[in-house]
Formats: structure tokens, C-alpha cells, sequence
């Protein structure tokens, strides 16, 4: 017997930032013990488990987690998605539900990158006596700098460029304006990594790392963790009217690959299975993007956050610099875009990421937010994607 | 070594492409690897066709010009370069543009560019590596 309707009774997230004297697995295991006491449920009714966890994929860190706080036999799917390996353990934990197979599951993001630097880099090969051709195209050597770059600062800084060839209207400063919202808001996130406000100026005039990309525009490598406790219709109904009271619905969630488009494999295209993510996610839920009261979306970089509200239909199509302009993304405007700082400011740990951008619109369908609620909030859009390419998208309504 | 390097080596006296798909002609080009049944292009060794999952391919030569669709200039490293896609005759193409300062004053969304080479050095044997690049028109 499947459940229709899931609901999320328990969500934590760490704070974000260096934690030198925790290990992965403090990280997850501070986050899961958080979240099952906000759920005020025992480990020993969780049925289902979905850790994501990027750095060390091979590890089973989701089993080294039960050793540390449970070990209760039930199934363990480690997962790794790239940066929407979150979203996908907590698909997961949603699937198994949904099926039937448990009326409660349990999903974990960790991870830990304070100091790993720049992502999607490569050294160079050794040096060899004659050249020597290797991979899909033969290539003598490294291909980065050489035909282009694939790190991602420079692909995500194409990636916005694109957008503004197509349609027009960007530019450094364009751009540079999106992360002074989101440094803006990360003001009043305690969570967040990073909670400094940045003058226009100060980011335009910071260490470019890939045009138009500053430093500040970029997500931070951080540590920290999220989890989330879901059950079905039936559980939540059996628990407290405490826990009711607090209760989130999952109306969609979705994850897509990126389906093959023209010049797919030379820029990576993150519009079309962001777009396609979001479609089925209003279809599946029955509301439309003017019902959203926040959305927190993954803005690794500011040229990113830019071509999603496109992708996320919260504008029509080509108008996402006119709804920036209008100032519609702020927290004070029509549709407030990552009012937790988003990645550029509140951090990137990545598998972390796609459960803690649920989590922020949890908080605020709760009313829970503090000093950032957006004041009333009942409907609200979490979006991660993973290069490579994996789109989660998830819609929580607040019904109680 | 793969059979086209193979081939050029002879042909050219100990020149070899950095990529198997740049073909060492006079002048050189870049060959896709075309679908035969929905035309898609890709540039790597294929297994199946990603968009229609048939598995036959013919090659074809890509224009030499295009247009910029997209940049970033990429300042990490000790020298800053400009990566882009240079929409060549409606197939993206990958690449470095060359023979250009790297500053945002000097590349342009639409700016037309021209495929060019570039020796990367002779190996211990006395192979010449010949890159390629995109260059202002």
C-alpha cells in the first residue's frame, strides 16, 4: 500500500562553515539526532535511510552514521548526484514511502570542504617522454585552458553568458547585483558561512576568478549537514497534533538528468532539465509559480541564479533581467529568491545543500524563520542541480 | 596512439593533433562525428548516439568561422585565458580563444572568430603537438 501524500515532520540543519574538530560523520550524526528530535520520533521507526555524501562516494557513510548512532538493520542507500545528491537521498526516503515499503524515512546530506578549494579541476598528467594520447577525444594532455575551461566557475560564468547572448540585458554589474542580494539576506541567517553584506562596489571590485565572476559571486566551499524526517498520510495522522501543527507537505518531488539538446555536451545545459524539473513539479503539486511565497534556488554562482528564475518560470521566458530589475528576488519584493543567503553566502557543502535549501522554506512555511520569515509564507520551491546534470526540485506547502 | 593520429603522423612528418578531431589538413579543420540517422555532432568516441541512440556516424568538417555564443575569462591560474563556445554554422564548438587580451574590453558575446593552430612542442622523439584555437576575425 503506498502513501499519496508525505510529509516532512522533522528537519535540521548545522550551521554552515569550518568545523575543524568534526569529521563527517559528527556533521551527519548532529543533523539526523536534531532532526528526529524535531520530529519527536526514535530512530528505531525510521525504516528507510538515504545518505548523500560527495567527497568519499565509496565510503558507506551511511553506515559508518548508524555505528555512531543507531545500527537498526534497515536498508541504507548511499547516493552521490553531484550537488544534487541531497535532493536525491531525499528522493530516496520520498520513493520508499511513497511505495509503501516504510511509513517512515530518514534522509542526510554531509559534507565537509572547508579549504578543498576549486571543484572540477585537474592536474595535470604526468609528464611523459612523447606524447601520448588518452581519453574520449585522444587528447596529448590536459584540455583545461587548452580548449576551454571545464572548472566550474568558468562554466557557470558561460552558463550566464549564454543567457545574455540569447536575450541581452546582462552584464558585470548585472550580476554582481544578484550576489548583493544574496550577501544582503545572508545578514540574517545565523546558519549561514557567511553573513558579511557586500557593497556593489566591494563585489565588483574583488579577485575575479572568472569573468564576471568575483569571489563573492561564487558559492563557498564549506562544511555542514541537513537532514529531514518524512512519513506518510497515515503515520503523521497517528503522531501529536504537535507534530501536525508543524508538518510540511511534500506536493512534488522531482528529479531529472539533462535530456540531449544541441551543444549539450560542449556547455553543459542546465536550463532544459531545470525547466523540465520545474514543469513537473507545478503538475504534480496543481500550483504555478505566481502561488510561490519563496524559493531558495541554487545560485553556485550569481550568473547561475540569474538564468534559473527563467528556468523556474518566476519570470516569462527570456525576462529574467527585467524580473531581477524589478526587484521581485529580494526579500521585501514579489518573489523572494534565497532569502537564506543562498550558496554564495550561506555556504555550499554539497551534498549538504540539497537538503538545507528544503530545509530554509521548511522554517518558513513553519513560521520558524526568525528574523528573516517571510511573513505568511504557505508555498514554497527548494531547486538544486548537480553538474553532469541532476535537477532536484521540490514544492512544500503548509496545509495545518 | 589512435589510427587517425597514426595516419597524420605519417602523412605530415611527426605532426600530431592535440585531439583526434582536429584534422591536420591544409588548411586544418575540426571533424564532428555526425549522426547518420538525426545528424547530431560530437566531438568524442562514441558509443551510441545520445539523442536518437542509433550507432552509426559519418564524419563531417565544421566550418572554420563563428561566432562567440558564450565566454568567461578564466583568471585562476598564473596566465588568464578566455574560454568560449564559437557557434561554428550552427555546431557549438569548445574552445580557448587565442591571439586576444584577456579582458572583457576586448572579447564580445557575437565577436566572429577563425579556427587557427599552434605548435605545443616536439616530444622526445621529435613529434610536433599542433593545438588550436579560435582567433578574433
Amino acid at each position: 500500500m503506498g502513501a499519496d501524500t508525505i510529509w516532512i515532520i522533522g528537519s535540521n540543519m548545522t550551521r554552515f562553515g569550518k568545523h575543524p574538530d568534526k569529521d563527517v560523520v559528527d556533521l551527519a550524526a548532529e543533523a539526523s539526532r536534531e532532526a528526529l528530535k524535531d520530529a519527536g520520533i526514535s530512530l528505531s521507526e525510521v525504516g528507510v535511510l538515504g545518505v548523500g555524501n560527495l567527497m568519499n562516494a565509496g565510503a558507506g557513510i551511511g553506515q559508518q552514521l548508524q555505528k555512531q548512532i543507531g545500527q537498526t538493520g534497515i536498508p541504507v542507500f548511499n547516493v552521490s548526484n553531484a550537488c544534487a545528491t541531497g535532493a536525491t537521498a531525499l528522493r530516496v526516503a520520498v520513493m520508499a514511502v511513497k511505495a509503501g515499503e516504510t511509513d517512515v524515512g530518514m534522509a542526510v546530506g554531509v559534507e565537509k570542504l572547508a579549504g578543498a578549494g576549486l571543484l572540477g579541476q585537474r592536474g595535470p598528467k604526468p609528464e611523459s617522454e612523447t606524447w601520448q594520447p588518452s581519453g574520449r577525444v585522444g587528447a596529448l594532455s590536459s584540455t583545461e585552458g587548452r580548449i576551454g575551461t571545464s572548472i566550474m566557475p568558468g562554466v557557470f560564468a558561460q552558463v550566464g553568458m549564454e543567457y545574455g547572448h540569447k536575450y541581452g540585458g546582462t552584464s558585470f554589474e548585472l550580476f554582481a547585483k544578484i550576489s548583493e542580494k544574496n550577501h544582503s539576506h545572508s545578514t540574517l541567517n545565523p546558519l549561514a558561512a557567511y553573513q558579511k553584506r557586500f557593497t556593489l562596489e566591494e563585489i565588483m571590485n574583488d579577485v575575479m576568478i572568472a569573468y564576471p565572476n568575483t569571489r563573492p559571486m561564487c558559492s563557498g566551499n564549506c562544511d555542514g549537514a541537513a537532514a529531514m524526517i518524512v512519513v506518510s498520510d497515515e503515520k503523521m495522522k497517528s503522531m501529536s497534533l504537535e507534530v501536525q501543527k508543524r508538518a510540511v507537505k511534500i506536493s512534488a518531488s522531482v528529479l531529472t538528468s539533462d535530456p540531449y539538446v544541441d551543444g549539450c555536451q560542449i556547455l553543459p545545459d542546465v536550463n532544459t532539465l531545470t525547466r523540465n524539473a520545474a514543469a513537473q513539479a507545478y503538475e504534480q503539486a496543481g500550483i504555478g509559480p505566481e502561488d510561490l511565497d519563496l524559493v531558495e534556488l541554487h545560485d553556485c554562482f550569481a550568473t547561475a541564479e540569474l538564468v534559473h528564475y527563467d528556468n523556474l518560470m518566476l519570470c516569462e521566458e527570456g525576462g529574467a533581467v527585467d524580473f531581477f530589475e524589478s526587484g521581485a528576488p529580494w526579500r521585501d519584493g514579489a518573489k523572494p529568491v534565497n532569502v537564506s543567503g543562498g550558496l554564495q553566502s550561506k555556504g555550499h557543502p554539497i551534498a549538504a545543500t540539497g537538503i538545507a535549501n528544503i530545509h530554509e522554506i521548511v522554517m518558513h512555511l513553519r513560521g520558524e524563520a526568525g528574523d528573516r520569515q517571510i511573513e505568511g509564507a504557505r508555498v514554497g520551491l527548494a531547486h538544486v542541480i548537480g553538474l553532469g546534470s541532476a535537477c532536484g526540485v521540490h514544492i512544500l506547502e503548509k496545509v495545518a | 596512439m589512435s589510427e587517425a593520429q597514426e595516419k597524420q603522423t605519417t602523412e605530415t612528418s611527426k605532426k600530431i593533433p592535440f585531439v583526434d578531431y582536429l584534422i591536420l589538413d591544409d588548411p586544418p579543420y575540426l571533424q564532428a562525428q555526425e549522426c547518420t540517422s538525426c545528424d547530431a555532432r560530437y566531438f568524442d568516441r562514441r558509443n551510441a548516439c545520445a539523442s536518437c541512440f542509433e550507432d552509426q556516424f559519418r564524419p563531417v568538417a565544421i566550418d572554420r568561422e563563428g561566432i562567440v555564443t558564450s565566454f568567461s575569462i578564466v583568471q585562476m591560474g598564473p596566465i588568464p585565458y578566455v574560454s568560449a563556445v564559437v557557434d561554428c554554422g550552427g555546431t557549438s564548438v569548445k574552445c580557448t580563444i587565442m591571439n586576444v587580451e584577456p579582458s572583457p574590453e576586448h572579447v564580445n558575446l557575437g565577436m566572429e572568430v577563425k579556427l587557427m593552430t599552434y605548435s605545443m612542442g616536439q616530444d622526445s622523439e621529435g613529434t610536433e603537438a599542433i593545438a588550436f584555437g579560435f582567433e578574433p576575425i
